[in-house]
């Protein structure tokens, strides 16, 4: 772990990138998040284009109040803290991703937004108002993460009810259709397959035309099709301007839907920005070989600034220097030490960090 | 080949009229669609009135069987669906999060319960119908006001609507169906339904006629059998009933 801060927390300077001033960790911080915090600042000409400094200004000087703002909300459940000061903001117009281990509190953070549970502490404002405010019930769709539906009721006769509350709903038939729904709408939910019975819930979500969307897990067990779907969905509610709040396990999906990522982890944000961001530009050296290899052997021949880790056990990701990343020079002294090792180097990759990385870097790899 | 949806925000509640219009028929769309409901609701009423009428089985001198047992039908389908259903049906939507989902909805709580009343009463009226046309059938001759039988249904109503919100807001799912079973049992029993309160022993006729069955079976037994004005003593019973148990709800009422 030393070996990989001595590198990567390492400031970068760059004073060109909008992005230096938002998305960066602001509570919470242990060191692992500093990794993050360094990379953070790291040059990427391609970070979030949609959120540009005179978005944020407007937001920071009130003229449009964000889809949601936190601060410093705090939930406690008996002596359990669920939520322990977390602050976060979803901007307007963004899909905004809540990532976390399980017990993180992601659900307890969409539960209080959707004014279904009363915070502790703190300051939750949805679309500028208290989320106990009834208006707000028109003008948000709720997604729960399981359940809402009568397990008697017809899928079509249910999403037809749903969208008697709102003045202009979605045409419930189009919408089946849209989710591939429409063979079933005649099928009592709970009939329906698990990813059939997401899809209902999405839809019901969606169906008053709102302005923000909470999907708490809008993909879980949902097979390859389905997601697919699903995520299309979100993609079109993005582009028509809709804000979505979503949590969810899967990396992919945060890193192909979200704008913006918040990592949770114990009740607070340990990390948060764009999906480049998070991951960062730099690419890595990746094998497998057998564990407990001497890095620190292989350390004093890479160039200054390298960084090399085993984790988990015989899992090695190897880091070049910031400026030069990793380059034909690196690739050749980790393999010409591999082979004076006598280990082969499998699956030998040299890639980016996936978001997955970046996630158990920072909530780390044991199962809870 | 996905067909374009315009997902574009036009977000807006509908009138209050038509969100509760639109809840209190799903609400009865369920209970008539459910077997078990129905059987509660109308087969269990139904049968027992034309076989008690059919057959002598209860001493009941003067009276005609069908005259007293079309009264205590009427008031078994009352709490049938008012207590029992109610009860059952609104314990289950808490548990499957239904309540919870409706919530984020813009149909407030108060639209959510007239549309539950509402339901209850539209399935009522199919009871009354189908109930009083059987009897009539087997030779009912109803005396009395229907109004007044009107108002003490209302009142019935109230009281065993009160009693099943209670039970179905506070107890689980499961002790929700058992419990409000056991009741309506019990109620059938004892509360003047089918068996006359003379059946029972004197000593315990005094708490029973305090029990919103027998208050609703007394009651419409007075107005529809014997022609009376409306009773005061069972309506009063009604009405603390109603108020006792509807305060009660509202107070411990868990939507989750």
């Amino acid at each position: 772990m030393d070996r990989t801060r001595s590198v990567s927390v390492r400031p970068q300077p760059n004073d060109q990138n909008p992005m230096n001033n938002s998305g960066i960790p602001q509570i919470g911080l242990n060191f692992r998040a500093e990794i993050l915090d360094a990379r953070l600042s790291a040059p990427f000409p391609a970070a979030e284009p949609r959120a540009g400094p005179s978005r944020r200004l407007l937001t920071l000087v009130g003229m449009e109040s964000a889809a949601v703002e936190i601060d410093g909300l705090v939930k406690r459940y008996g002596r359990t803290t669920a939520i322990d000061g977390l602050t976060l903001t979803a901007r307007r117009g963004e899909v905004t991703a809540i990532l976390g281990p399980n017990g993180a509190g992601k659900t307890s953070t969409i539960e209080i937004c959707e004014g279904f549970r009363q915070a502790d502490g703190g300051v939750v404002r949805v679309l500028g108002l208290d989320p106990a405010r009834p208006e707000l019930r028109a003008r948000v769709g709720v997604m729960l993460q399981a359940g809402g539906v009568p397990p008697a009721a017809r899928a079509g006769e249910w999403l037809r009810l749903v969208s008697r509350f709102y003045a202009r709903p979605l045409d419930p038939a189009a919408l089946l259709d849209r989710l591939g729904l429409t063979g079933h709408a005649r099928t009592p939910y709970r009939r329906l397959s698990g990813g059939q019975q997401q899809r209902i819930s999405l839809a019901a979500a969606v169906i008053g035309r709102p302005e923000l969307v909470f999907l708490d897990e809008p993909s879980a067990g949902l097979d390859p099709q389905a997601r697919h779907a699903c995520w299309d969905l979100v993609g079109d509610l993005r582009r028509a301007g809709v804000s979505v709040v979503l949590t969810t396990h899967h990396m992919d999906e945060a890193e192909k839907l979200a704008d913006h990522v918040v990592i949770i982890d114990r009740g607070r944000v340990v990390a948060e920005g764009s999906p480049a961001t998070l991951t960062g530009a730099e690419r890595q050296l990746r094998f497998r070989a057998r564990p407990g290899l001497n890095l620190d052997e292989l350390l004093t021949g890479l160039p200054d600034g390298s960084a090399a880790k085993e984790s988990p056990a015989g899992h090695y990701i190897i880091e070049g220097p910031a400026s030069a990343g990793v380059g034909p020079e690196l690739l050749a002294t980790v393999t010409a030490w591999c082979a004076a090792e006598g280990v082969t180097a499998d699956d030998l990759s040299i890639e980016r960090r996936t978001l997955e990385d970046v996630f158990l870097e920072l909530t780390g790899r044991e199962l809870r | 080949m996905t067909p374009t949806l315009d997902v574009s925000p036009a977000p807006g509640a509908a009138p209050m009229a038509r969100m509760v219009a639109a809840q209190a028929a799903a609400e009865v769309r369920a209970t008539l669609r459910n077997g078990e409901q129905l059987l509660l609701t109308l087969i269990i009423p139904v049968l027992l009135l034309a076989g008690f009428s059919a057959a002598p089985l209860l001493d009941l001198g003067e009276v005609r069987r069908v005259d007293f047992l079309a009264p205590g039908v009427l008031a078994l389908a009352v709490m049938s669906t008012a207590f029992t259903g109610q009860a059952i049906a609104t314990g289950f939507e808490r548990r499957y999060g239904v309540l919870k989902r409706l919530g984020a909805t813009p149909l407030s709580r108060t639209g959510l319960m007239l549309a539950k009343t509402a339901a209850v009463i539209a399935v009522e009226v199919v009871q009354v119908a189908v109930i009083a046309g059987v009897a009539l059938a087997l030779g009912w001759r109803p005396q009395g006001s229907p109004l007044t039988a009107a108002l003490l249904i209302v009142l019935g109503t109230a009281a065993f609507s009160g009693l099943g919100l209670l039970m179905a807001g506070t107890l689980r799912a499961e002790a929700t169906l058992a419990a409000a079973n056991l009741v309506y049992l019990v109620l059938l029993g004892c509360g003047g339904v089918v068996f006359p309160l003379t059946a029972f022993p004197e000593a315990v006729r005094p708490a029973l006629e305090l029990l919103p069955i027998t208050a609703l079976t007394g009651g419409l037994r007075e107005v529809l059998a014997e022609g009376a004005a409306l009773p005061l003593g069972p309506a009063a019973v009604l009405v603390v009933w109603a108020a006792a148990a509807l305060a009660l709800a509202a107070r411990t009422f868990r939507w989750e």
